[in-house]
């Protein structure tokens, strides 16, 4: 069968048994390589079953990546928001095994449609509600653990999708967080007002407690002061209910 | 043992033909994760990974890829590589993975990879393709290092999340450039880096 060459400088095809020694186009010597065997990389077809085949294998290949290292997602996942809840709670986990520790101390609890986590603590209860919301490059949440009263943040702790490093991204730090405790988010007359972050200088409405913002992250403080809000709000019925009736109906179950 | 090509082909990337200092290639995640030296490490090596590995892979089909359809076929190959990356951070190193969160995902834009696909693999032998992949990973990591290292000295006193700046020149009057901190100053200290790498660069001519 006669073989097919190609010039490398010009494109001539020859047909034949051997490679001829010069181009008869381009006067080249030497340049002349064998052409490709099979289909032409080129044809519709060709390409159109390339690009199937490729992306089957790619999808089967995804699909067994995602389905291998899910359990450990998850397993990392649950673990996050344990260890989350935990410094919430400001339960130092370094020295033991947070797992362990959350399911030693903490209750789950669906509330409706919403969870509620209840933490005992030294004899006392603490109620952990989840705060979610927005920051300036994306998602925002939290969680706030609350004295018996329903009234006395105890505790707080923020994570976030992507705030800017060294600036909004502080809001998880201790210094941020500690700014929080032993506030009150019920006014005089018990009423939700939740907590304002605001700026330093700045003075929230009369019969709201106020925090100090992060300087220079203005629209995630902006962002921590109504996911605060929203959330709490979400959780109104809760937090608004009589404390002691509560008990009284714990105590009836 | 390494022919001159290969070898040129890894050390090239890091010095003279460096991807961010001389092709400007890639600056916006350079930009991105450069406060802090931790994420800019982190993905300093998901990006050498990533370059490495997809320029083996379009290297090994190069022969096979339908011209008209070459850059849909990188593309695929790249995000189906950034994909399995990100899912094994997210198994085995959720902090981190939390930590880098978008920019793990954004690698797919890095115009280093299209670029280094499209300029290099699709046209050389695998092994010399694994060692561009490599020098161009490194080659970028080593400037977010070195941008990352002036940002979080400067900007927040810490290095690596330690503080480094003692208290006592806190306590003397001095405090962090909170410029530092900014998207520019990335810009600037890059241009500061290329302008050093130049004026270096023509001595040797």
């Amino acid at each position: 069968m006669a073989k097919q060459f190609v010039c490398k400088v010009c494109g001539y095809v020859h047909i034949g048994d051997k490679a001829p020694d010069s181009c008869p186009q381009c006067q080249q010597s030497n340049c002349f390589e064998p052409m490709k065997k099979g289909v032409s990389t080129d044809s519709n077809a060709y390409t159109i079953t390339y690009a199937t085949i490729l992306v089957v294998i790619v999808a089967v290949l995804l699909a067994v990546v995602s389905q291998v290292m899910k359990p450990r997602q998850e397993a990392n996942a649950r673990l996050d928001v344990q260890k989350q809840i935990l410094t919430a709670l400001n339960v130092d986990f370094s020295n033991s095994d947070p797992a362990a520790l959350y399911e030693q101390i903490v209750e789950e609890q669906a509330l409706g449609d919403k969870k509620l986590f209840i933490a005992h603590i030294d004899g006392a209860t603490k109620y952990v509600l989840p705060l979610k919301g927005q920051g300036l490059w994306g998602g925002i949440w939290g969680y706030v653990a609350l004295d018996e009263d329903k009234n006395t943040v105890y505790g707080i702790n923020f994570g976030h999708e992507g705030e800017t490093p060294g600036l909004g991204a502080e809001i998880t730090t201790e210094n941020f967080r500690s700014r929080f405790f032993g506030k009150h988010i019920k006014d005089a007359q018990g009423r939700l007002r939740s907590v304002a972050v605001l700026k330093p200088g700045k003075a929230a409405e009369e019969g709201q407690e106020q925090v100090d913002a992060w300087a220079g992250a203005t629209i995630t403080s902006t962002g921590v002061n109504d996911m605060l809000l929203g959330s709490l709000n979400e959780y109104a019925e809760f937090l608004n209910e009589n404390v002691n009736e509560e008990k009284e109906v714990e105590d009836a179950e | 043992m390494l022919s001159k090509q290969t070898k040129e082909a890894f050390l090239g990337p890091l010095n003279a033909n460096n991807p961010v200092l001389v092709q400007i290639l890639g600056i916006c995640s350079a930009l991105a994760v450069t406060v802090q030296l931790k994420p800019a490490l982190v993905m300093g090596i998901s990006v050498t990974i990533i370059v490495a590995l997809s320029n083996v892979v379009i290297s090994l089909i190069r022969k096979s890829i339908p011209m008209r359809i070459r850059i849909i076929v990188q593309l695929v190959v790249v995000a189906a590589l950034v994909t399995i990356v990100s899912e094994v951070l997210k198994a085995f190193a959720y902090d981190v993975a939390m930590q880098l969160s978008v920019y793990i995902g954004l690698i797919i834009t890095n115009c280093i990879l299209m670029g280094r696909l499209e300029a290099f693999a699709m046209t050389n032998n695998v092994k010399d393709s694994l060692m561009d992949g490599l020098g161009n990973g490194l080659g970028y990591a080593m400037i977010l290092v070195i941008v990352a290292f002036v940002r979080e000295l400067l900007g927040s006193g810490k290095l690596l999340g330690f503080q480094v700046i003692p208290q006592w020149c806190y306590d003397h009057g001095y405090s962090n450039c909170g410029m530092m901190l900014m998207p520019a100053m990335a810009l600037i200290l890059v241009g500061c880096v290329i302008w050093a790498h130049r004026s270096i660069n023509e001595e040797k001519k």
